[in-house]
């Protein structure tokens, strides 16, 4: 099983991104659980068809510790795994408790089990790795390859940067990798070249250009992935093809995180191009 | 085994045990603790400066506790009639349930929450999704059981960090409730470099929730507080005792066997008697900027020290009767405890003491050891601020350090209406005329002979070895040290729980002290128990592969 956490600022298309592209694995028959690490738990919408889940924490107050895993988790597209880790309300409590707390609870439960058949385990985490409990995911043991969903937008990229130095710090006493930067364009000048060049900067590579087109957002307000609601449109062959360059990947670095002064050069150098 | 067995040093000089004491740091750690260890030059105001109140270094094992026992064991810990409240995990709150050994009498209305632990008892999931609700849910229990006049309640460290709005909660209930003030201390232990962070907390509240609100005179004439002191093994009783002999009411106590109706009433006092200067001195000088009480420093610890206190406190009334009564009282009393003198110094005289206790009590203890005619080679604090090695007058010198600025100082200024100066100006003139001081505390460094050493924040290694080199005849501390000096060898004596003695303040106090420590520092014990390793030779063995 390939375990993959996905990290990016906040606003910067996560879970649509991590389901849109689930949904392009599932075509290529694979048996994927995603885990939303956001205290929203809005991060298994697009593959339930609705934001129903009761989370692992709200389980776990409700129920004590007798809690089994068919009461956190539950089926949604193709046969996805879907989980939200859940937390409290906004501006109370520790959230990134919670999301150790819910971790460690699948572990437990036995969620990863080989006996579950899993390929894939997606982390959907919520914007910066602010504390420890959102670095839960890149602690050793957890996932293993981590892709950064960027734009050429400039906190995209400091806060991409930023990812960078956390997975640094976890990859230098385990296992956990950088597998690539996925560009989510927000139609910026030079947009594909710039990302290309911040990813062989870090050490790594852009796995993937996903353009902006506005299928994405119907897609959404239907409750649906792209290829789920019209396999047809072009978008979903994006979504594909992004997919089987994350099923293909073998590129997992060390990422070497920038100086501030070297990526403000690289954004005067592209975004002032022409 | 012939090693070190007996490597009695005492002819050694203090700068020899001090470079001792730092041979085995490394240099950087070596240099920060040699400015906490001073050899005493015994100069008034112009000691050699000594660095304390600041961080412990990491990595050793130090004296010292956390803000939250300074705030909730041992400012708020006393106080029988308020409902103390622990937000945060239960480990907490039982430690610091009644280990202190402040005693306390119900008095008629039987009112006495101190033998309860009152705790939220966090759990994980209040951690997760925050723990408000759940305290608010505690204090309404905490009501509805007992109806008290008052409910504190304190913070632990997790409170902080996850940031439970504690202040806010305390305010509604106490809205709520109208009949019961409910107010917080945000004294999460990791706060500050010791405790005495959260005796300057606990002193903001206080003043801040609690002084002021009952304008109703009390009967009774010179009326005083006694701040800091907090009735350990019976102390406040005896001093009771021996105020109401005199003939002087003590309106309220902060916070020995105190009740929240003695607080909200102090300041219709007409003198402030601080004992413990380092835990209580904030709402003193508050208490004076704003009432006009003004405060002075007594010590009811060692009986020459409690005539010298009582005396203090007649001389500012300044009335005849007062003056007359207090000399009876002192005469009445003294003779039991010349007697006792008498029958034990000859066994106690030059003998040697350390004391490494509190932010003041190991300056007041050395008064004890004194009339024993014992001599403190070695004493320091755990939590004591510079001030209370050299005195007030080195105050505006302090720098405040990041730590010191995280703890709230309250902006203080003279109530319109209830400010009332004790004095006219000219009988102030007339005390100071005869060299009376108020506001003044010289600290432990005068008091401590020439070449003795002082050392703050000292750590469990450093007392070994202070033990090992010097072979004091008896060393006091705490409960954390307890038992690493007795398995030295030397009789140990806790100045902060008593064991289970006292009370040891006052006339009474001083002769139980004085049985106590004759007990303690002539026993042949020491000299008949012997460690395995001093009868057998040590086991010796090598790797096999070797």
């Amino acid at each position: 099983m390939r375990k993959v956490a996905i990290y990016g600022k906040g606003g910067i298309g996560k879970s649509t991104t991590t389901q849109n592209t689930v949904a392009g694995l599932v075509e290529l028959g694979r048996k994927v659980m995603v885990v939303g690490c956001d205290p929203k738990a809005d991060s298994t919408r697009l593959l339930l068809g609705g934001l129903a889940q009761k989370s692992v924490l709200d389980t776990l107050r409700e129920e004590g510790e007798d809690v089994e895993l068919d009461d956190i988790r539950k089926a949604g597209y193709g046969g996805t795994w879907c989980v939200e880790s859940g937390g409290p309300e906004p501006g109370v409590g520790c959230a990134g408790r919670g999301i150790i707390t819910s971790i460690n609870m699948l572990e437990s439960l036995g969620a990863y089990e080989e006996s579950e058949g899993l390929d894939y385990a997606f982390y959907d985490v919520l914007g910066d790795v602010v504390c420890g409990g959102f670095a839960m995911p890149i602690r050793d043991g957890k996932a293993e390859e981590i892709y950064i969903v960027v734009s050429g937008e400039m906190m995209a990229m400091y806060a991409a940067n930023n990812i960078s130095k956390g997975i640094m710090k976890f990859a230098q006493s385990g296992s956990v990798r950088l597998g690539g930067l996925i560009c989510n364009s927000r139609a910026v000048d030079n947009e594909e070249q710039m990302i290309s060049e911040f990813a062989k900067k870090l050490g790594t590579h852009m796995i993937y250009f996903v353009p902006r087109n506005n299928d994405v957002q119907r897609a959404e307000i239907n409750r649906k992935t792209v290829i789920e609601w019209d396999p047809a449109v072009a978008q979903a062959d994006v979504y594909r093809g992004l997919a089987k360059a994350i099923d293909e990947n073998t590129n997992f670095v060390i990422p070497k995180p920038m100086e501030i002064e070297e990526l403000e050069k690289l954004l005067m150098d592209y975004g002032l191009m022409n | 085994m012939a090693t070190a067995t007996k490597k009695k040093l005492v002819q050694w000089g203090p700068a020899e045990v001090k470079s001792a004491l730092l041979e085995k740091y490394p240099p950087k750690v070596a240099r920060k603790r040699a400015k906490q260890i001073m050899i005493n030059e015994a100069l008034q105001n112009d000691t050699p400066e000594l660095t304390a109140n600041v961080r412990t270094i990491p990595g050793i094992i130090t004296m010292r506790g956390c803000t939250y026992a300074g705030c909730k064991g041992v400012i708020m810990g006393p106080t029988r009639d308020i409902v103390n409240l622990v937000h945060g995990p239960i480990g907490c709150s039982f430690y610091a349930w009644l280990t202190r050994r402040n005693q306390t009498d119900a008095g008629p209305d039987g009112e006495n929450y101190m033998n309860y632990c009152f705790s939220t008892d966090m759990q994980e999931q209040d951690i997760i999704f925050g723990g408000e609700k759940k305290l608010a849910a505690a204090i309404q229990e905490a009501y509805d059981l007992f109806h008290p006049k008052s409910i504190a309640v304190f913070a632990t460290c997790p409170v902080g960090l996850i940031g439970d709005d504690i202040h806010t909660v305390a305010k509604n209930m106490k809205e709520k409730f109208g009949d019961c003030n409910v107010y917080a201390f945000s004294c999460e232990g990791y706060k500050g470099v010791s405790q005495s962070a959260g005796h300057h907390i606990a002193n903001n509240q206080v003043f801040r929730h609690l002084v002021g609100l009952n304008d109703e005179v009390k009967p009774g004439k010179y009326k005083i507080n006694l701040l800091g002191e907090y009735n350990i093994g019976g102390d406040g009783f005896e001093i009771d005792r021996i105020f109401k002999k005199c003939g002087i009411t003590c309106i309220s106590t902060f916070s020995g066997n105190s009740t929240y109706a003695q607080f909200v009433s102090s300041h219709t006092a007409d003198l402030n008697a601080v004992m413990c200067h380092r835990s209580i001195n904030y709402v003193a000088d508050m208490m004076e900027t704003k009432y006009g009480i003004p405060w002075v420093k007594v010590n009811f610890i060692g009986a020459k020290a409690t005539a010298k206190s009582l005396r203090k406190i007649a001389a500012y009334f300044g009335e005849k009767e007062l003056i007359d009564q207090v000399e009876a009282v002192i005469a009445e009393e003294m003779p039991e405890v010349e007697a006792a003198l008498a029958g034990i110094t000859p066994r106690t005289e030059g003998k040697t003491a350390m004391m490494f206790v509190g932010g003041s009590r190991a300056h007041h203890y050395k008064e004890l050891f004194d009339e024993l005619k014992m001599k403190t080679i070695s004493a320091g604090y755990e939590f004591g601020h510079q001030d209370d090695y050299e005195g007030r007058q080195v105050l505006p010198n302090i720098k405040l350090d990041a730590d010191s600025r995280n703890i709230e100082e309250l902006e203080v200024e003279a109530d319109e209406a209830r400010y009332r100066p004790r004095k006219s100006e000219q009988e102030f003139a007339a005390l100071d005329q005869d060299g009376y001081k108020f506001k003044e505390y010289d600290g432990l460094a005068v008091d401590m002979d020439k070449g003795t050493l002082i050392i703050d924040d000292l750590n469990q290694y450093e007392a070994e070895k202070l033990v090992e080199l010097m072979k004091p005849d008896i060393f006091c501390a705490g409960i954390k040290e307890k038992y690493s000096i007795q398995k030295l060898g030397v009789p140990m004596k806790q100045l902060h729980s008593y064991d289970s003695g006292g009370p040891y303040a006052g006339f009474q106090g001083a002769v139980n002290f004085y049985k106590e420590i004759d007990r303690l520092v002539n026993s042949k014990v020491w000299s008949y128990m012997k460690a395995p390793w001093q009868k057998n030779p040590q086991l010796s063995a090598s790797y096999n592969w070797e």
